[in-house]
This record gives C-alpha cells, structure tokens and sequence, in this order.
C-alpha cells in the first residue's frame, strides 16, 4: 500500500450554509466518487471522518470538539486531510436521494454529476435545510421540516411514501440513524430495501479498514473500507437502528 | 518454496486451526469482527487488548499509512470488561484474548474475567507501568516475571508478547519463561514516529507511535531468532508477515507459528491466501523447519 501521510491544504473560503452548517472550501482537489470521506485532521484536536461535499470541500455541522476547532478557523489556515477512502455510491438508472441535516452532504456530489433525479429533503426547520437552493437547480425537490417551517410538516421519512418507489433503481440514503431506519422500514415494506443504498455513521479511527472502531454486527462489515454506504438488505437484522459503539469500543443505545 | 502439511496446530497450549494467526489490535474490537476473520481462514484470533477501565484512546490521527508500513498510536482504546460480552458468540473457537495492565495485580484482574471464556491469553507488555516512569512494563525482566506469574498461576494458557524495543530481547524472553509464559510472541511494534513537513508538527496526536507491516519483518525476524536461541517454550513470531515465503522463514528462525496484522490492508482475505500457498497435502511437518536456521 502506497504512502498516505495526511495532505496539508488551506482553507480558503468559508461558506456559512446554516446557522448550524459551515462549508470549508481548501486549495487542493480530491478526486473522489460521491459518497466517499476523508480524515480531517484538526492540528492538536483530533481527526475525524467528513464526506466530500465536493472535491474542494467538506460541509460540517458543529457537535463537538474537533468541529468547534474548525469552526474556529479562518480563511488561510491549514488543516491535513486524508482520503478519500470507501466506497460511496454506486447509482445506475433513476436516482431518489434521501437526505437529513447535515447528511445531504455526502449526496450532494451525486446531484452535482447530474445523477439524482428526485431530492427529499429534511432539516429540523427551514433555515437548517441544507443545499436547498443547489438541489432545486438540478432535482425534483421535495421538503420536509419537522416544525413545519417549509414544505411538508413532518419528518422526511413521510415524503418517501408519496414518491412511486417503483420508479427508482436506487435509492440513496445519509441522515440521523433513526431516520435512515425509518426509510429502510418503508423500503422493506415495499420489498426493494436492496434499492437502498445507505451512508452510515460509526466511530472512526483508522479510515483504512485495520483499527476495528467500526465494525458493525453481524457480519463484521467495517464502515470505513466494506462502506460507508450498504444496500438496505445487508442493514436488515443488524444493528442498524439499534446500536453503536463509542470510542473505546463500549455499545451505545442509538 | 518449503509446503508445508495442513491442519490443526498445537502452540503454547492452545490449538489452532493452522499456523496463522490474527494480531493484537487488528479488527479485534467486536466479536462479529473476529468471526470474519476466521471464517476468512485464520488458524485463531487475537483480541484488541482489554484492561483494567475503559479508555477512549489518543486524540487522531491514530494511524498513518506510511512507505511500507503503518505508524499507530491508538493508545489502547477498549471496554474493558464489557468486552466479555462480545466473547459469547465465539465460545469454543480458537480465540486469545489481549490483556493489559499498569501492575502485575492489574493483569491478574483483567486475566480473571476471561480465564475460561476464551482459549488462551496474551500478555500486552508494552504499556507503561502505572508505578513506573513511562518504561514500558516489557522492558524490564523482574517485572515481566512477575506479570507472567500473576496471569499463569491462573491455569490459563499464557503467552507473553514482547516489545523489540529493548536492549536484550533474549533476557525479557527468559524473564516470561521463568514466570510461566506457555509461549512468546514477539514482537510487538518498533517506536518510530514522522512529522507533517505541511503542517510542521509530528502527525500521530499522541505525537509518537509504533512502525508494523512489511519495514519491520527483518527486525521480528532477528528477534525470534534471538528468542530461540534462549528460550524453550515456543515463539509466535509477529511483525511484517505478509506471504507465505516470510511465515517459512519465521519458522526457520525458531517461529512455531505468525501473527499477521498490517497485511490485513491489503487484503481481509490475506490468511486463506497465505494458506493457499503455504499449505499442500505433500508438504512437510512445520516441525522440520521450525529453527533449522540455527543448525
Ligand atoms: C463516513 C462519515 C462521514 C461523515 N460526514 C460528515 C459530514 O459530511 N459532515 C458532518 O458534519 N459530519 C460528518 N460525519 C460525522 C462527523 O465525523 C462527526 O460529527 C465528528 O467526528 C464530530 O467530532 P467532534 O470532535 O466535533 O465531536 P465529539 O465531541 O468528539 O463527539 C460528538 C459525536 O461525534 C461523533 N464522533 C466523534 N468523533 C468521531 C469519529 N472519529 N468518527 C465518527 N464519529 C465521531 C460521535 O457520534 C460523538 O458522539 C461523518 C461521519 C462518518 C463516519
Ligand atoms: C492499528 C494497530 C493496533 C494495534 N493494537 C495492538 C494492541 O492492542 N495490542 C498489542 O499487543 N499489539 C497491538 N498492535 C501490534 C500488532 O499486534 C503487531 O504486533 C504489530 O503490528 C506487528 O505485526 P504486523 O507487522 O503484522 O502488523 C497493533 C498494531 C496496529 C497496526
Ligand atoms: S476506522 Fe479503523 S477499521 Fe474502520
């Protein structure tokens, strides 16, 4: 395996997406597929995984340390990245993407390429919709806020059902757990949950598949290297919606 | 290439389906994971190493890739006790668990929670010693011995794991011997560290880590050798294994059988491979080759 020290790039532009949301745009191209992540080292923070919004960009909501840190920063400061690394998303035919919060960043690269022919799009209230406009220009845009402050009153979950699943070859989900759940319960229902294709969130150390931070049960599929996307038939009877494990390794009730 | 003749292995106590086993720390975290790997074709498993609490571990980066090998600073990251959990599924499978701990009574501990539940345990000695002043534990043979003593006088099987960064890899070899050890496993990863020239500050969070994979195989290669030559109980060789060429040429330095870990970034599937090459039914008893270097 090749040499893979982490890149050292500057930010240079700063885009404030939501009150909750910042996309930091930096100086070097990734080549990536839509869906893959890198490891995004905050010097003297840590380093966490952050899928590509774009091969100049990671788009990041603000939960903790190491995403205060770099929302912190300012243009012209450095930050390492390494990556990408996963899977992403392989999509072929129609396309309906499913996203939630700041998890329409991972799906954004697809709307990009021209590749999704339907957005659903949910956030917790208006302001928080992420890439709404961006979408709108490319896809059929659907919207769903739980407060009921745009489109539909309600969770984005509820939208799935009043799109013809029979009209899609895939359908592409990244969110919160319970809402990703939510759309596999319709999907199975339906009887395509091997249509879904889902981005999942799991402790991530390595990125490259060794460390173990990211298995999952009950195959042991590493988030990291056999994912971070899975079709919604592997998901079915595992912990998917039920469980995760911390940093040490510990499980955590989702 | 030597072939050598397949199926089960006893080693240290402990019977392995072949020679080849997963090392400490390499998709060791759940038992799910560990099932994989075996289903992949190792002869056994060694867990992530378990101590006394739960540890979160170092802040990132934990690891970097680097030319021909991998730099890692997890800084021990476990559940500790409620690792136990993730044994159920693996009952009767040939399964070591990692352990370790800051004090000899530590290891005791942590050796108690799983004695019974899995095949064997492995000494992690490369931590620091929590009276100590930041030497590890395996680098000092009275302290080694004692560690061994605590877990073996257990009854379980006992191996200890040692770090290459020592003086005398011989003298700590004969330290686990003398308390107990049913066999040795050497090595564990060699201190090494680099630094981001792009952002002018050594990469690791823990800015210091430990070199595996491919750089280091000469080294555990010398050590096993070395070990051999002071020791009687049998020595699971680790570091840099990757084909079967280098799993015959441990064994000729005085291996009784390897523990592959980096290798797993090629390829999940790196045991059967090396299996497919190593093993053929007109091939040879490992015990014909193992330390033929030495005549
Ligand atoms: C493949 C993948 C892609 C991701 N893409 C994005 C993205 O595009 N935008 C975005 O805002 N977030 C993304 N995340 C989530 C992001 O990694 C976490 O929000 C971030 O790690 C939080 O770090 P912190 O130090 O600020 O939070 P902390 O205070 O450390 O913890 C808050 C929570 O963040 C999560 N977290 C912390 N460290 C890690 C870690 N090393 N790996 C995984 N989760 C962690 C845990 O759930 C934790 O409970 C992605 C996660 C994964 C696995
Ligand atoms: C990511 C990673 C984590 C490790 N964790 C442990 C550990 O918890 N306990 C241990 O004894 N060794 C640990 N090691 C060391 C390995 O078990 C092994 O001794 C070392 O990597 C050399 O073998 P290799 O070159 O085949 O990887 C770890 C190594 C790596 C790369
Ligand atoms: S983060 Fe290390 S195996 Fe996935």
């Amino acid at each position: 395996m090749h040499e893979q020290m982490p890149a050292g790039v500057t930010i240079t532009e700063i885009v404030e997406e939501t009150p909750s949301i910042r996309t930091f745009v930096f100086d070097r191209e990734i080549e990536a597929r839509p869906g893959q992540f890198v490891m995004v080292w905050v010097p003297g923070v840590d380093e966490v995984p952050m899928a590509l919004s774009s091969p100049f960009s990671i788009t990041v909501q603000k939960v903790g340390d190491a995403t205060a840190a770099l929302f912190a920063m300012h243009e012209g400061d450095r930050i390492g990245v390494r990556g990408p690394y996963g899977n992403g998303f392989a999509v072929s035919g129609r396309t309906l993407a499913v996203g939630g919060g700041v998890g329409a960043s991972p799906l954004l690269p697809l709307v990009t390429a021209g590749l999704v022919d339907t957005f659903l799009l949910g956030a917790r209230t208006a302001s928080e919709l992420l890439f709404e406009n961006r979408i709108r220009g490319a896809a059929t845009l659907m919207v769903a806020t739980d407060d009921g402050t745009a489109g539909h009153h309600g969770f984005v979950t509820e939208l799935v059902s009043r799109v013809d699943l029979a009209d899609f070859d895939h359908i592409c989900v990244c969110g919160p757990e319970i809402m990703m759940t939510a759309v596999l319960a319709v999907l199975d229902r339906e009887g395509c949950a091997e249509r879904g294709l889902f981005s999942l969130h799991r402790y991530m150390k390595c990125g490259v598949g060794l460390c173990g931070s990211c298995c999952t049960d009950p195959h042991g599929l590493r988030v990291c290297r056999d994912g971070p996307v899975f079709s919604g038939d592997v998901l079915l009877d595992s912990e998917f919606g039920h469980y995760a494990r911390d940093a040490s390794g510990s499980r955590r009730r989702i | 290439m030597v072939a050598l003749y397949p199926g089960p292995v006893e080693v240290g106590g402990i019977r392995l389906r072949n020679h080849l086993l997963l090392a400490a720390g390499i998709l060791g975290t759940t038992g799910a994971s560990l099932a994989r790997i075996l289903a992949n074709g190792a002869g056994g498993v060694v867990t992530k190493s378990i101590g006394p609490s739960p540890k979160e571990g170092h802040p990132g980066p934990c690891l970097v890739v680097v030319d021909g090998g991998i730099i890692n600073a997890m800084g021990l990251p476990n559940p500790s006790a409620a690792f136990v959990d993730e044994l159920a599924s693996l009952a009767g499978e040939p399964v070591i668990v990692s352990i370790f701990g800051g004090t000899p009574e530590e290891f005791r501990t942590v050796a108690g929670w799983f004695a019974g539940k899995a095949s064997g345990l492995e000494l992690n000695l490369s931590c620091p010693h929590a009276e100590g002043y930041g030497a590890a534990i395996g680098s000092d043979p009275a302290l080694v011995q004692e560690c061994t003593r605590a877990v073996a006088s257990l009854g379980v099987p006992t191996w200890v794991k040692l770090t290459p960064n020592v003086a005398d890899i011989a003298e700590i070899g004969a330290a686990a011997e003398r308390g107990g050890a049913d066999a040795i496993v050497a090595v564990n990863t060699v201190k090494a560290m680099r630094i981001s020239t792009a952002l002018r500050r050594p990469v690791l969070g823990n800015r210091f880590g430990g070199l595996s994979g491919k750089a280091i195989f000469p080294v555990a290669v010398r050590c096993v050798y070395d070990l051999y030559e002071a020791c009687s109980i049998p020595i699971v060789g680790c570091g840099g294994v990757s084909t079967a060429d280098n799993v015959v040429e441990m064994m000729m330095a005085g291996a009784s059988a390897v523990e592959i870990g980096s290798a797993v970034i090629d390829d999940i599937g790196i045991f059967a491979a090396i299996a497919d090459d190593l093993y053929s039914l007109d091939g040879i008893d490992a015990g014909e080759i193992v330390g033929c270097a030495h005549a």
